[in-house]
């Protein structure tokens, strides 16, 4: 447990609850500064600053001179509201563990910070979340994948770890087919499949992954390989 | 005249010859006497019996094996241990209860350590112990488990000072273990797997493990094995570390729970963590076969899209506790609809007015309501109101207990409740926004709060907030003579208020007030009563050194406590006392007070 030395200045009227100590400032919402924090505690990967940021660190003082009748303007008193230390300590680490993950998916193909993506599966009654960063190659992730839905294939990559897009009767094959086929949102909120461009380029714009079956897939393959000419 | 020998009255003063001579007829009372109070569990009734005679008073003694302390520093141990000889279940409790606020410094007190020495040596056929706001260390732990031989039951509520490596003894020396429940505690992070520390052969008697405030991860192998062959437990509670596909797991070795906590309720965020997962998991079907669960809680990390899963236990649940999971009106909606034998309720604001509706609607037997804030900064607007709170009371008309967090209310809505809630026993309305009036009319809430005690016949629990002035105060002592606890914050005009509430509340019992403005008079009005009380607590409030000081000097058996919050020696801020905390003990101020804690 932490103890602070508060600055307790009383101007005015005492005892009318004049304190104005700050304490950790419950809001779901961050400020800037704090969530450069984050990202530093990410990096370095340093359990105990994820701890100090649901202490009841002092931020900063502010003085107050206050009439007793009027509230002082959005000063935080310390027990104030009377929710348990306990109560804010698990709402605290809840609201961390939001922004962390929004830090990390604005983050997500910059730095060496993690890019966690959602994958769902049509069928399946969950979704499951996989961070691209830990895959070098879409045979990687592949397997990965492969492993998570059991019952899912991806088919076959090919020597290059791609979908050969350029060969027209190989992809209908497979989307024809009823195995499962991945695919993605990008940054653009169009839905490609899984494989059409580089590994690096795919896990920088990659937004979420579906699997969905080969059938289901046919409408975006003429799109998917009108993007890839474009690009190559 | 003749005596009939089954009841065995003795009459000492007869002189019939031939009548059987007792020594010591006393004795024979007491004898019959033990007898009877054997039956007796109500501790306002022993209480009253030991004061008969010197003869009852150690009849009652023999007899008592249920030790309810509310104040640990009311009476020292070696009393306890002296007048009590056959105890078999302790419930102690410690520091009051703005400290779970911050509001009292750390090393306050309320130690458990004389306490466990002493009833280390006294009570062999101890059996359950009960413990809430105290500081418990290891060490006591381990006096625990190595001195009771038939312990059986351990609650630690809103403690601290210990970690896994005291759960750890618990669990591997007390063979006769029924319940381990760990409720809001701040456990230590010591990284030590105390669930292999249960024995891993043969049936367990475990009945209940509740460690949802455990903060690191459990070995979970361990923990399957120890709930499969646990074939009597009945309540489980996982902390945020149990995903819910482990979740599914236990639940499907433990169909006859009957409360459980959840866990996190959602995936683990990284794959890895559980590569043999089972793709078609169908976790309604898990609680399907959990039939007999009428109580649950836990969502630490709900994910909504998993809330559906719950449905076939709704229709049973008598208890369901929402309060860490941020879910909308409609998310809520969706759940509660299934919920018609609701008796408890808590939640989080994030349901809005619309969710409380949807409460309303539907669970006509509630009894008891929790609405937690999510955000606790003082806004002009918030999720849930008066509109809110009329609904339940119009839905909701045998509820008996509230605790209601907000930003603004109107008089009328809480008047309303009084009317429609007439069973109410405990009222805590937490207006967020300090000093604010009613939302419509802009007077202060004294009216609202006077009709609760008015109209709610059956109240001994309340808890005022917004703007109030002496009236509302009046208004409590004169109507509020059951009330027992009462917890003032941001209120009152002057001394006034507190003097209404010190004389008209014959029954009052706990008394906390902070920042309000009262001082020495009305501090000083409430000599006649301070004697009856568990405690009184009075911080950042114009009560000066000399006022206590004279309260000190006039009732000699009471203890006060003078200190700030922030631990600096002194206890006075200007010329008022920072805190005052006091209570009367029958041994005197403690040996144990730190060093910023002055005794007057």
């Amino acid at each position: 447990m932490m103890h602070l030395k508060e600055t307790e200045l009383c101007l005015g009227l005492p005892g009318g609850g004049c304190e104005a100590d700050t304490a950790l400032k419950f809001t779901g919402k961050r400020g800037y500064s704090q969530t450069v924090d984050l990202m530093l505690n990410l990096q370095t990967n340093d359990q105990s600053s994820s701890t100090d940021l649901n202490d009841n660190k002092l931020q900063n003082s502010t003085k107050n001179n206050k009439d007793p009748i009027k509230p002082p303007a959005k000063a935080q008193v310390v027990g104030w509201p009377p929710v348990r230390n306990y109560r804010k300590n698990v709402m605290a680490q809840k609201s961390n563990n939001e922004e962390t993950e929004k830090v990390v998916a604005a983050t997500a193909g910059g730095g060496s910070a993690a890019a966690f993506v959602k994958v769902s599966m049509d069928g399946a009654p969950y979704l499951r979340k996989v961070d691209l960063k830990l895959y070098e190659s879409y045979q990687q992730l592949s397997d990965a994948l492969a492993k998570m839905f059991s019952s899912f294939t991806m088919g076959d990559y090919g020597s290059q770890g791609m979908i050969d897009f350029m060969n027209e009767s190989k992809l209908m094959d497979l989307l024809n087919s009823s195995e499962y086929v991945p695919s993605y949102e990008d940054k653009d909120g169009d839905w490609m499949l899984v494989g059409d461009v580089p590994w690096q380029m795919f896990v920088e714009s990659c937004k979420r992954l579906r699997i969905m079956k080969g059938s289901d897939a046919i409408g975006l393959a003429p799109r998917a390989m009108a993007k890839c000419k474009n690009r190559c | 005249m003749s005596e009939d020998v089954g009841t065995s009255t003795c009459k000492p003063k007869t002189s019939v010859t031939g009548e059987y001579s007792v020594t010591n007829p006393d004795q024979v009372l007491e004898n019959v006497l033990e007898n009877v109070l054997i039956f007796l569990t109500s501790r306002r009734d022993r209480n009253a019996v030991s004061l008969v005679s010197k003869s009852w008073h150690r009849a009652e003694a023999h007899t008592r094996s249920d030790l309810f302390i509310g104040n640990c520093y009311s009476v020292a141990p070696i009393r306890v241990t002296g007048r009590f000889k056959r105890i078999r279940s302790v419930w102690l409790k410690g520091k009051p209860r703005f400290a779970d606020f911050s509001l009292m410094p750390a090393d306050w007190g309320a130690h458990f350590t004389p306490w466990a020495h002493a009833m280390a040596g006294a009570y062999r056929a101890l059996e359950k112990i009960c413990l809430k706001r105290m500081t418990v260390t290891n060490d006591d732990l381990g006096i625990i488990a190595r001195s009771f031989l038939n312990f059986k039951e351990i609650v630690l509520v809103c403690c601290d000072g210990f970690g896994a490596r005291g759960i750890g003894v618990i669990a591997s020396e007390c063979r006769n273990l029924r319940v381990l429940e760990l409720n809001e505690d701040e456990v230590l992070d010591e990284e030590f797997d105390w669930i292999s520390c249960f024995p891993m052969e043969g049936t367990s008697n475990l009945e209940s493990l509740c460690f949802d405030c455990v903060e690191s991860s459990v070995n979970f192998d361990a923990l399957e094995r120890l709930v499969a062959r646990s074939p009597l437990l009945k309540k489980l509670r996982l902390n945020r570390h149990v995903s819910i596909g482990q979740l599914y797991r236990l639940a499907l070795r433990a169909p006859q729970l009957t409360d459980l906590g959840t866990g996190s309720f959602s995936l683990p965020e990284v794959i890895g963590q559980q590569q043999d997962e089972n793709l078609e998991l169908d976790y309604g079907h898990a609680f399907a076969a959990c039939r007999s669960i009428i109580c649950l809680s836990g969502f630490r990390d709900l994910a909504p899209e998993y809330l559906p899963a719950i449905y076939p236990v709704c229709a049973n649940l008598t208890s369901l506790n929402l309060s860490y999971a941020n879910i909308d009106a409609q998310q809520l909606k969706a759940v509660i609809r299934h919920c018609h034998k609701l008796r408890v309720f808590w939640t989080l604001d994030s349901i809005c007015d619309e969710g409380l509706q949807a409460v309303a609607d539907t669970c006509k037997d509630l009894r008891e309501l929790r609405v937690f804030p999510i955000d606790a900064s003082e806004n002009a607007e918030g999720p849930v109101s008066e509109v809110g709170l009329l609904a339940i009371s119009l839905g909701c008309r045998k509820l008996e207990s509230i605790l209601y967090f907000c930003q603004q209310m109107t008089n009328a809505a809480v008047i309303a409740m009084s009317k429609n809630c007439p069973d109410l026993v405990v009222f805590r309305l937490c207006i967020i926004g300090r000093y604010r009036p009613d939302r419509f009319t802009g007077e202060p809430m004294d009216e609202g709060f006077g009709a609760i005690v008015k109209n709610c016949k059956k109240l001994t629990r309340l808890a005022v907030s917004g703007l109030l002035t002496d009236r509302a105060f009046s208004y409590i002592g004169q109507y509020g003579n059951l009330v027992r606890t009462l917890s003032v914050a941001f209120a009152a005009d002057g001394d006034t208020g507190l003097k209404y509430v010190l004389e008209g509340c014959t029954n009052l019992q706990k008394l906390e007030i902070r920042d309000s403005p009262f001082g020495d008079s009305g501090l000083l009005s409430g000599l006649h009563h301070f004697y009856n009380m568990r405690f009184v607590w009075l911080s950042s409030c114009r009560v000066t050194k000399q006022g206590c000081l004279e309260v000190a000097r006039r009732l000699p058996k009471l203890v006060v406590e003078v200190f700030r919050r922030d631990e600096e020696e002194g206890g006075e801020r200007g010329d008022f006392v920072n805190t005052l905390y006091m209570y009367r003990s029958l041994d005197g101020p403690r040996a144990d007070a730190p060093q910023f804690v002055k005794i007057l």
